[in-house]
């Protein structure tokens, strides 16, 4: 029978959506019993929020110091310590979980599966390479797997009825060798947008910072996150984390309207999984337009105003 | 200090890789390779980082075919001092590169080691993770901004929530963003210096002693599901329209 560990995400608050999701992911084993291990200088309180997340046994709350349940070298140890009883070892794909769980993969001695997309069963799963130019099935022969679960192909279940047992662990002898400084955090009044339903997304066609300020206006109109392509952050219209592609954010929103975007397969690998895809750009030949659900063909300034109007 | 960068040879990233029809992997032959982008970035920040004079030689270390030479001496044009090959005819995963780095690595004693926070080819994310790991030290990860500071370094991340920063002791291990730097162009007299300066070749049998590889089996390669083809809209009347169809509006 399958025994699953799955690293839990929070940022001391509350419990990050992709934990449960990852959750989701190990519920599509056949039998698997369940657990969690969340780490926080004060854990007790979030560990309280991750025994709330139903299908879960038991949360393994481990107490630490200095900040350090921020860092990889922080957690690694303990998770696969505590692993030891463990057939799978499961974290988010998201920077956290990239961070830490390919650590705890090379302490167990295993290789790491990433980014799953889907599980055939308890051994094999379906993941992408080449930015989503092709997709593997990956099967592994070992007595433990250990992977990261890509948020966008799973759902986010139920966080809230659960009652999952306690166990508290300390941690022996704390690193001292990487430390936290500080986070400089995105702007928290908009949807996240890694969860969030709706997505405003706009590319260098935006052509200032300024005038990237149509995109918030926009979503803030209809209550949407906002999402951007690597050339939008390279040129400084608006900030990292707002990145859509193979190397930021992926995601699946019910409805993501890119504006000014072209379409490059490192972008698109980011939003295969949305619902509906509106794409706007001047030029229609761009390939973003091959996967657009719908297509407008048109200056972006002159049609964001009168959505503006319209919606 | 010593810098180790640690390079792979991918398929270009213009490129549009097609699976190949009977599942078995997708087609490499005759598409142009480079350096991983991302590793570039790594080869730009060591060679900032010995112009600034806080470092004072620059390795460049390749696990790969014989044709990885190709990119080694791309890096070594671009500025580095020194190459190693550690030569292997077949594919290998990411805890045997990480295990081979580590041998490369306990030689050649590096204050620090920056490496591609992912290649391009198998998007695995965990190469240099894992290397941080066997070698015991810390590990800055997806890092847009690095700071020398004698025995420690400042390094900026980019995360999911913003721009984290945190303090690292040296020797560590540095895996870098794309947002870190621009790499510079070799110009034509570089790569003709180049040719000159030293490249070695070692098996990887060589670096991995001892080491008990699992590798994990891929029973098949497929073709992403397309998406369903769909509508051009005229107007943003006809636009608003087809979303409050579909209820998203
Ligand atoms: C290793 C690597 C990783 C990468 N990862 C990512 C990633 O994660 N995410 C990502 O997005 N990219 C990524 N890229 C970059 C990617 O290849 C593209 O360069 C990038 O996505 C282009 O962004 P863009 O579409 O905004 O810009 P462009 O390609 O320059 O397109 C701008 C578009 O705006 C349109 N336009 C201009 N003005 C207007 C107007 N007034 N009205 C309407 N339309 C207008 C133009 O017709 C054009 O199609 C990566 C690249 C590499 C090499």
């Amino acid at each position: 029978m399958s025994k699953i560990l799955i690293l839990a995400q929070h940022d001391g608050s509350s419990i990050n959506q992709s934990t449960s999701k990852a959750v989701t992911a190990a519920q599509q084993i056949q039998g698997a019993s369940i657990d969690l291990i969340v780490f926080a200088d004060d854990v007790n309180t979030i560990a309280a929020k991750a025994s709330k997340l139903a299908g879960v046994n038991t949360v393994h709350a481990v107490t630490t110091s200095n900040e350090n349940w921020k860092l990889a070298q922080g957690i690694a140890p303990k998770t696969a310590e505590l692993s030891a009883n463990y057939s799978h070892v499961f974290g988010p794909s998201t920077t956290f979980g990239k961070d830490v769980m390919p650590c705890v993969a090379a302490l167990l001695g295993q290789n790491q599966i990433s980014d799953i997309m889907q599980v055939i069963d308890a051994t094999t799963f379906k993941r992408p390479i080449y930015a989503g130019n092709a997709v593997i099935t990956v099967k592994s022969n070992h007595d433990k797997i250990v992977a990261t679960i890509r948020t966008a192909s799973f759902k986010t279940g139920d966080m809230t009825s659960g009652s999952a047992n306690i166990e508290n662990h300390s941690i022996e002898k704390a690193q001292t060798d990487t430390k936290f400084i500080s986070l400089q955090a995105g702007n928290s009044e908009r949807p996240d947008l890694q969860t969030a339903a709706k997505v405003i997304s706009g590319g260098r066609g935006l052509g200032s910072e300024e005038n990237f300020e149509l995109m918030y206006k926009l979503a803030d109109k209809i209550g949407a996150a906002t999402g951007a392509s690597r050339a939008a952050v390279d040129a400084g219209y608006c900030p990292n984390e707002m990145q859509v592609g193979q190397t930021g954010k992926i995601i699946a929103p019910d409805l993501y309207m890119s504006f000014g975007i072209s379409g490059a397969i490192q972008h698109l690998t980011g939003i295969k999984d949305a619902g509906t895809i509106v794409a706007i750009n001047k030029d229609a030949d761009a390939p973003i337009y091959e996967v657009a659900d719908i297509g407008l063909v048109g200056d972006l300034f002159k049609i964001v105003p009168e959505l503006m109007e319209k919606l | 200090m010593k810098i180790l960068v640690a390079i792979k040879r991918v398929v270009d990233f213009n490129v549009r890789v097609q699976v190949k029809p009977d599942g078995s992997g997708v087609a490499t032959d005759g598409v142009k390779m480079s350096i991983n982008p991302f590793d570039e970035i790594a080869i730009e920040e060591a060679l900032r980082i010995k112009e600034a004079g806080k470092a004072d030689e620059i390795v460049v270390v390749t696990i790969g075919v014989n044709d990885a030479q190709q990119q080694l001496r791309t890096a070594l044009a671009m500025g580095a001092d020194r190459a190693i090959l550690v030569e292997s005819e077949s594919e290998i995963q990411s805890l045997k590169a990480a295990h081979s780095l580590l041998h490369i690595v306990e030689k050649e004693q590096p204050g620090l080691v920056i490496m591609g926070k992912q290649a391009i080819d198998d998007d695995n994310n965990q190469t240099p993770q894992m290397l941080a790991t066997l070698w015991k030290r810390p590990q800055a990860t997806f890092v847009s901004k690095l700071e020398i500071n004698e025995d420690k370094a400042l390094a900026t991340r980019e995360i999911d929530a913003g721009l984290e920063t945190i303090e690292i002791k040296l020797p560590a291990l540095v895996s870098t963003d794309l947002r870190l730097n621009e790499p510079r162009f070799v110009k034509l007299p570089d790569i003709m210096k180049a040719k000159r300066k030293p490249l070695d070749v070692i098996n990887i049998d060589e670096t991995v002693t001892g080491f008990d590889d699992k590798e994990l089996n891929i029973e098949n390669y497929e073709s992403p599901q397309p998406r369903q083809k769909g509508v051009m809209v005229e107007s943003v009347d006809e636009l608003v329209a087809a979303l409050k169809e579909k209820g998203l509006v």
